[in-house]
């Protein structure tokens, strides 16, 4: 098909404003999945996502409208995807912006828009759920009219849930959204904007051919990474794998790579072939980094190799998902694992403890900090415990926090702000009702409880979005916690110094609670190097004894003796204090605040 | 050996009981001979402990008839209710070779007594015991129970004071155990939770108070002057066999604990249904340490090494809760408090 007669297209939306509704009805409307077949909601492949309503893993799906070849390009919703989203979007010409009628523009919406402006993509402003009482679809399009600078008139007013006006969604997509440019007769290039592991197949790509055609058995490089490979199979998604012998200039498809590992084939490298090979990648590739980390510890030990094996086939499939072993006094044998944010970690947490069906203890969530020794050296820092004593100078990660508020509860996401050590930035009304507020925040004051806390103060309203902003110096220091003058690893946090203190109590109180009283007074205390600046005492039992012990009891006496015996050897052993594994779950839990 | 009958079932006694009965008290007084007769084929016998349900609740006659049967033994207690013990039973146990008698106070406090469903009034306490002095004998018991539901210290304290008053050779003092799942808990949860957490402060008070008094704590719940010991109790905390004759008694004889059936029917027909528990070395030596280091001697440890472990053994030494030299092993003071807890942690 000629390349004018292609049109590449994402769809952004916040989540809840009906992006995969409106994905399985184009599906349906163009005909590529019948009525009988249709599966609610049939992008979302993933058990998980479903239940979330987001989508983590993006595809493609090819469908035909008025003599024309339309791209879906599915994007994940969620800020800890930035990276693949903006794949996606580079893999466009063209995004509906869907916008609920009901709700209006939220954080989201703001930044998957301006990350589709950044890409040049032409926007095709929607608002969905016109069908909806409480919709306000004039005020919702003078909203995204607004933002985009665009005539509220050519914002498309649709109700995905019945099929009202999708149509005129696609006749759109065909007037508005440019055809593909790129060089039929170049060299090969694609952009490699997703990736996903088979079992069966090993590494399948999905990409989007810049310029020149991609043949079967085609021998092709990746241009950062240098990966070889034969293209086993070329196809596209209709939805199911439809193998072609080609796939031309603009095409988005599927190449089988045949290769084990997806580290090897990043998303945002560039594809080409061996024998005829592209003079310059694409634009954009950027190893992601890992900015959250967390230990995962298996709540039994004898889990440790079967948590292992989990992450190495979560990584196979998760190139952003960074581990290693890690070992803690208190806990045990675990992995040290690095997320690119909270829901990341949040993903992985549960798909190994439902898809592998482990047990697992979270520690509290920390971020990297770079850190630079007495030497003048930088390093960076995954672990609080791992952090140096003597330090020069410490940086940590920041973000660009974007919040969309009623006005009535701009003073609240301000003193919150101002208590996560944020600085303000700007603040615009949207509508006479709305406020957008940007602040730049240390991104571990939002790892704990921020989205929470900022929930809780706005009743809800809230809509929260951020990006990263790089690494600032920073006041921190190291907490370390002691119980019966050994240090508890696990325990160990990086703070800033004016909150060193608070946070010091509450971990010293808490672990009061939690700990049960030995046969000795246990000291407890939260530490900066060698100043105390907490100090609890678990005083010791005075009686711990079996009431009365005659002829007819021994046997009974002593089975109780010999499971007292049991119970302390299931306790985790901190020097000479006994812990139930419980009391860490609790203590770890406290950063989380009230998370329900 | 083990006499049933009680006028009354208390709510936290978890004993093998009958309450009345009278019919069978002549019928059990005859199974019980003859289960003797066919366990006890003349060895020397040590010491005899005729316990309960309430010996003394058995019809005079019977029991009378199975003191006469008994072999010789040179120590010989019955345990009685204090409300059970005239004059006319005070002198008929002495005639009949009792030497000591453990009396079942519990406490001095009417409320508690109702409380624990006891037919006894306090008056009833000290006139037992003065029947019981005045009958000759010289080796009484007096049982206390603390921690019972509506307790305060200062009743746990005046117990004490009254117990002592009564100068009895020995005293025993047992916190309330009461079953989950018992009539008594489910009536006295919430109150059964708050003793718990006196039960600290009450012992340390019990043996402060008993020892101060010029009392030894021989064993974790009892107490006596100069060396009135139970001394058929402490044959079980010596870990010596004993013989146990009666409905639901309990024996451990040449390495092998056994329990007769608990159904008086059964046992009156002779059926013993003897439920058997062969104890290997390794778990004699642990009963040996936990029962030995109840006591206020050194536990020798010929024999008994393997059983213990010696990090565990190094950490208590360092917590000041137990010494040991190369034959013996003891509990400090506050070890013996701790002694439940200990023993598990010296335990291999």
């Amino acid at each position: 098909m000629s390349q004018s007669k292609i049109r590449n297209f994402s769809i952004i939306a916040h989540i809840d404003h009906g992006k995969s509704t409106l994905a399985d009805r184009i599906l349906e409307v163009t005909g590529a999945v019948s009525a009988r077949e249709m599966r609610e909601q049939i992008l979302d492949s993933m058990e998980l996502e479903r239940e979330r309503g987001i989508t983590i893993k993006a595809q493609a799906v090819r469908v035909s409208w008025k003599g024309h070849r339309l791209n879906l390009i599915d994007t994940p919703g969620h800020v800890d995807f930035t990276y693949e989203v903006s794949r996606s979007l580079q893999a466009c010409e063209g995004a509906l912006l869907v916008v609920d009628a009901a709700q209006g523009i939220e954080a989201q919406t703001l930044a998957n828009a301006y990350l589709a402006i950044e890409n040049g993509l032409e926007i095709v402003p929607v608002v969905n759920k016109i069908d909806l009482p409480a919709a306000h679809p004039d005020g919702a399009s003078i909203e995204i009219a607004d933002l985009l600078g665009d005539d509220p008139a050519r914002v498309v007013r649709i109700s995905a849930k019945t099929g009202l006006n999708v149509a005129d969604v696609l006749d759109a997509i065909v007037e508005r959204v440019p055809p593909p440019a790129g060089d039929a007769g170049a060299p090969p290039r694609a952009l490699v904007f997703d990736s996903s592991y088979d079992q069966y197949r090993g590494v399948v790509a999905f990409i989007r051919v810049v310029d020149g055609t991609f043949t079967r058995r085609d021998a092709l490089a990746t241009m950062a990474t240098d990966t070889r490979f034969e293209a086993e199979e070329l196809g596209f998604f209709s939805p199911t794998m439809t193998p072609v012998e080609q796939l031309s200039v603009g095409e988005v498809g599927y190449v089988i790579t045949g290769l084990k590992d997806v580290s090897i084939l990043r998303v945002g490298d560039t594809l080409t072939t061996v024998k005829r090979r592209a003079a310059a990648a694409l634009p954009g590739y950027k190893e992601v980094k890992p900015m959250v980390f967390a230990g995962l510890f298996p709540t039994d030990s004898d889990q440790y190799p079967e948590l292992r094996d989990a992450l190495e086939r979560l990584k196979l499939n998760d190139s952003a998902l960074f581990y290693e072993p890690e070992t803690s006094n208190a806990l045990g044998f675990g992995f040290r694992c690095g997320f690119l944010g909270l829901l990341h970690m949040e993903i992985v947490r549960e798909r190994l403890e439902r898809e592998f069906d482990l047990d697992l203890l979270v520690t509290a969530p920390n971020v990297a900090y770079r850190v630079q020794d007495r030497n003048g050296e930088w390093i960076e820092v995954h672990n609080p415990s791992d952090f140096p004593r003597e330090i020069e100078e410490v940086e940590e990660p920041y973000v660009k926090a974007s919040i969309i508020v009623p006005k009535e509860y701009v003073g609240a996401v301000m003193e919150l702000n101002n208590d996560r050590r944020g600085t303000f930035d700007h603040m615009e009304y949207l509508s006479p009702q709305r406020v957008h507020l940007t602040y730049e925040l240390p991104l571990a004051e939002i790892v704990l409880d921020y989205y929470d806390q900022l929930k809780s103060r706005t009743r809800g309203y809230a809509s929260f979005d951020y990006d990263m902003a790089g690494f600032k110096a920073g006041n921190l220091v190291r907490v370390d916690v002691l119980v019966a003058q050994e240090p508890v690893d696990a325990l160990s946090l990086i703070v800033h110094r004016d909150f060193a203190y608070e946070r010091g109590r509450l971990l010293v109180d808490k672990l009061r609670e939690e700990i049960p009283r030995q046969m000795f007074d246990v000291a407890i205390q939260a530490a900066i190097g060698a100043r105390v600046i907490a100090r609890e005492t678990v005083k010791a039992r005075r009686k711990d004894v079996l009431a009365k012990c005659y002829g007819g009891d021994i046997s009974r006496k002593r089975k109780l003796l010999e499971a007292q015996k049991k119970g302390k050897k299931r306790m985790k052993q901190v020097g000479s204090v006994e812990v139930p594994q419980e009391a860490f779950l609790a203590v770890l839990n406290i950063g989380q605040g009230n998370k329900s | 050996m083990h006499l049933p009958f009680c006028a009354h079932r208390c709510g936290y006694c978890d004993f093998v009981t009958a309450t009345g009965r009278e019919e069978q008290h002549a019928a059990y007084v005859d199974a019980l001979l003859r289960e003797l007769h066919e366990e006890h084929r003349g060895d020397p016998v040590d010491t005899i402990f005729l316990g309960g349900g309430t010996p003394t609740f058995t019809a005079l006659p019977e029991l009378l008839r199975l003191l006469a049967a008994l072999p010789p033994a040179r120590e010989l207690t019955v345990e009685a209710n204090p409300e059970t013990v005239t004059p006319e039973l005070a002198r008929a146990l002495r005639a009949a070779g009792v030497t000591r008698v453990s009396l079942g106070a519990q406490t001095f406090q009417a409320h508690l007594l109702a409380t624990l469903e006891r037919q006894a009034t306090p008056d009833d306490v000290r006139a037992a015991f003065g029947h019981l002095r005045r009958a000759g004998f010289d080796n009484l018991s007096l049982d206390l129970i603390y921690g019972i539901p509506g307790q305060t210290p200062a009743d746990l304290a005046d117990d004490l004071a009254q117990a002592l008053a009564l100068e009895p050779e020995h005293i025993s003092a047992y916190e309330l155990e009461a079953k989950p799942g018992t009539r008594f808990t489910i009536a006295h949860g919430a109150e059964l939770e708050r003793q718990a957490e006196a039960m600290e402060d009450y012992f340390e008070r019990v043996v402060e108070t008993l020892t101060a008094a010029g009392y030894r704590w021989y064993e974790t719940a009892n107490f006596c002057r100069g060396d009135r010991r139970s001394e058929h109790n402490l044959g079980y905390w010596l870990g010596h066999d004993y013989l146990g004759i009666g409905v639901g008694a309990v024996s451990t004889v040449a390495g092998v604990r056994r329990r007769n059936t608990p159904k008086l029917a059964h046992y009156l027909a002779g059926r013993y249904d003897r439920e058997l528990e062969p104890l290997d070395d390794e778990t004699r030596a642990r009963e040996r340490v936990m029962l030995g280091l109840r006591l206020d001697e050194p536990l020798p440890l010929a024999g008994l090494r393997h059983a213990l472990d010696p990090a565990g053994l190094a950490r208590v030494e360092k917590l000041g809760l137990a010494e040991h030299d190369d034959d013996s092993l003891a509990l400090t003071a506050r070890g013996r408090f701790l002694g439940g807890a200990v023993t598990a942690e010296l335990l291999a």
